[in-house]
């Protein structure tokens, strides 16, 4: 998938004056928050069992080696092929390697993000080999050519009036007087068509919400269902999982999935929860004849030993986006990239690198409500500010930025001067003021065109503190 | 050097360990939800509850004589045709489907043909109102998945508390078999302007029999 995280400002301006987008955007501010906070309520050990998910998590990391090869050969033992890539291309490879092994010709898959990383549609496209996104969100963004704009509701920015006018585009076989306004025929209408492909596919992918090491098996946690038809139907199951995916035991899933769908949607348990381990054992019970699993770094492993080690905790919720009052006012695809909001901005610069998207860790205003969601209390804030250190440190901004930045260091470090320029521009600013409001400031017009500015208090609060003791 | 070899040393280089070091200390064992630590027929209700909550149906039979009955009864309830595709499970060869004569019984996989399916349940979990199910040449994976109404017996003894309860039931039984799905309400979807509507993939309605004596049929 193309970076278009540059264009982060001029997407995100145009993002806030899209009207449908906005609408969309307002039905997710409404929706997601209330059902998680709801969700917590209802179970006093959450606090409790974040702090566990965190600590399996960390652990984990702190031990990858040993629980990726415990995993793989307790995988192996039970029937399944294990394939390691080191980047997206190597993936896109071996996936298509397999593909023509069945000699495939249609590719069921369920939602993965990271096949989104490596852009795997296209490139099996180009191969000759069609794939079908099955879950409903993603089958509409394949309808509509557009990336995902959220992790768990990919299709979240579009409202029911254009997924209905992108059916009746799509699906020309259906009676062009057919009811289509209310969302169950939508839904239903997308299932009539998708079943069939079900059927028709000869090899499913699926992603990895986890790998068990004690047991060898990949999990996959949805709502609809697809995952499991896509893999249980087709005659060859790939699964496509990074690294950190894998946790030690099934205690440890248990913990996990307490957290997942919780801190995601609200549920209790997402409807789905499929353990898939080796292939199909008898043919009487069916499923795939065979069961690859492609492990891919992408990257990852680099940030180990690193501040953003703590970003591999990541389980893929979305409750960071969900309450990001940046997100909420923009949508993901200003992020122009495949993961937006907060986990966006710490993810990105570190996969395609700081120069390609150093807006992303800026359009946060560090409020912390991500970090507060977060069911792995991955410290979203912490590690944006790092990205801004680092992009400093890069020298990738634009020289005019540079040099403010610069000023305001030289600055800070001399608390004289620094009272001394403050108290003058609090006087300065004082003097702009009509009625104690400030409707226009020098160096400050983007601020103040959109809102007026209250001027500074006649005394300063460090010379009243002085003052008072 | 392979990609594995390569990989695997970029992390042991990045958190500094030995190829074939013993792993750190675990963390302390994770909270086990109270609500889950119930017995008899607490137990039950938090199950029934839980799985009503999620839009999953639930009768309560006192022994597989009463299957067929309680069979016919839902699918009238439900305007659906008295026909059901029930797998090969064995515990449903002595179920006197004949006292049920309006009901037709066929046996086999549900596939995509069949409009209501007869599954049994590995077990249960109260904790979340969850159905574990064990794929087996008795109860394909795809059984559950594929009929658009999923019909599934539950023996009330294997209920289980809690979701660790749960996963330590898979341990005792060994190997994992090929796909072990934890279904907690019918399929959903909130991919259109985040309306939940039933029915994406699998099954628009789950309906959960639960058989409080099952050897008594």
């Amino acid at each position: 998938m193309q970076v278009k995280s540059g264009a982060f400002k001029e997407t995100a301006h145009k993002a806030l004056h899209n009207e449908h987008l906005q609408e969309a955007l307002g039905l997710l501010r409404s929706n997601f928050g209330g059902a998680r906070a709801a969700a917590v309520a209802r179970l006093p050990e959450f606090e409790a069992l974040r702090d566990a998910g965190r600590d399996i998590r960390d652990h984990t990391l702190e031990n990858l080696d040993h629980y990726l090869e415990a995993w793989e050969a307790k995988a192996t033992d039970q029937g399944a092929i294990v394939h390691w890539a080191r980047d997206g291309e190597e993936a896109n490879k071996i996936i298509l390697e397999l593909c023509r092994s069945v000699d495939a010709k249609l590719m069921a898959k369920s939602k993965t993000m990271i096949s989104e990383e490596i852009a795997l549609n296209p490139f099996l496209e180009s191969e000759g080999v069609d794939v079908i996104e099955t879950d409903l969100g993603e089958y509409i963004l394949q309808l509509a050519n557009e990336p995902p704009s959220h992790v768990i509701g990919p299709a979240i920015h579009k409202t029911k009036e254009q997924v209905a006018d992108l059916f009746r585009d799509s699906h020309t076989d259906f009676d062009p007087a057919r009811r289509l306004v209310e969302i169950p025929d939508m839904v239903g209408e997308a299932r009539q068509v998708l079943r069939e492909r079900y059927f028709e596919a000869d090899v499913g992918l699926t992603g990895a919400n986890f790998l068990v090491a004690e047991t060898g098996s990949s999990v996959i946690v949805t709502n609809e269902g697809n995952g499991d038809l896509a893999q249980g139907l087709a005659r060859m199951h790939i699964v496509l999982a990074t690294i950190d995916k894998v946790i030690p035991t099934l205690d440890d899933l248990a913990t996990m999935l307490r957290l997942l769908a919780r801190s995601a949607t609200g549920q209790e348990m997402a409807s789905y929860t499929t353990l898939s381990t080796g292939p199909r054992r008898s043919d009487a019970e069916g499923g795939p004849e065979s069961y690859h699993v492609v492990i891919l770094d992408n990257g990852r492993s680099g940030w180990l030993g690193t501040p953003f080690q703590e970003a591999l905790r990541c389980v893929r919720c979305g409750a960071c986006m969900n309450h990001c009052p940046v997100y909420g006012a923009v949508g993901g695809h200003a992020y122009g990239w495949v993961y937006p909001g907060p986990i966006g901005a710490v993810l990105t610069p570190a996969l395609v690198g700081i120069e390609r998207a150093r807006h992303l860790p800026n359009a946060s205003t560090f409020c912390g409500k991500c970090e507060s969601v977060c069911p792995m209390r991955i410290p979203l804030p912490k590690l944006m500010r790092e990205w801004r250190r680092q992009e400093f440190e890069s020298k990738v901004q634009p020289p005019r930025q540079r040099f403010g930045l610069a000023v305001w260091r030289w600055l800070a470090r001399r608390p004289a001067l620094y009272r001394l320029a403050s108290g003058l521009a609090a006087k300065g600013m004082r003097m702009l003021a009509r009625g104690g409001r400030i409707s226009r400031l020098p160096l400050a017009g983007g601020w103040t065109s959109q809102r007026d500015m209250p001027a500074p208090a006649a005394r300063s609060f460090q010379s009243q503190w002085k003052a008072r003791k | 050097m392979s990609a594995r070899d390569d990989i695997l040393g970029k992390v042991r280089a990045g958190i500094g360990r030995a190829p074939g070091a013993a792993p750190g200390p675990r963390p302390a064992p994770a909270p086990i939800p109270a609500r889950g630590q119930i017995e008899g027929e607490a137990r039950l209700a938090l199950f029934t509850e839980l799985s009503e909550t999620v839009a999953a149906t639930v009768v309560r039979i006192p022994d597989m004589a009463a299957l067929p009955a309680a069979i016919g009864d839902y699918l009238a309830s439900q305007n659906l045709p008295a026909e059901i595709m029930a797998t090969a499970d064995g515990d449903f060869d002595t179920v006197p489907w004949g006292s049920q004569p309006t009901l037709e019984v066929r046996r086999g996989t549900p596939g995509i043909g069949d409009l209501v399916g007869l599954v049994q349940a590995s077990a249960g979990v109260a904790e979340t109102g969850s159905l574990m199910m064990c794929a087996d040449a008795d109860n394909p994976h795809m059984a559950s998945y594929v009929p658009e109404t999923a019909v599934v017996v539950l023996r009330a003894d294997r209920i289980d508390g809690t979701l660790d309860d749960a996963m330590a039931r898979l341990r005792a039984a060994g190997d994992l078999p090929r796909a072990v799905s934890l279904i907690t309400g019918p399929s959903r979807t909130g991919d259109i302007a985040l309306k939940i509507e039933l029915g994406a993939h699998g099954p628009r309605r789950l309906h959960i029999v639960i058989v409080d004596e099952p050897g008594s049929a």
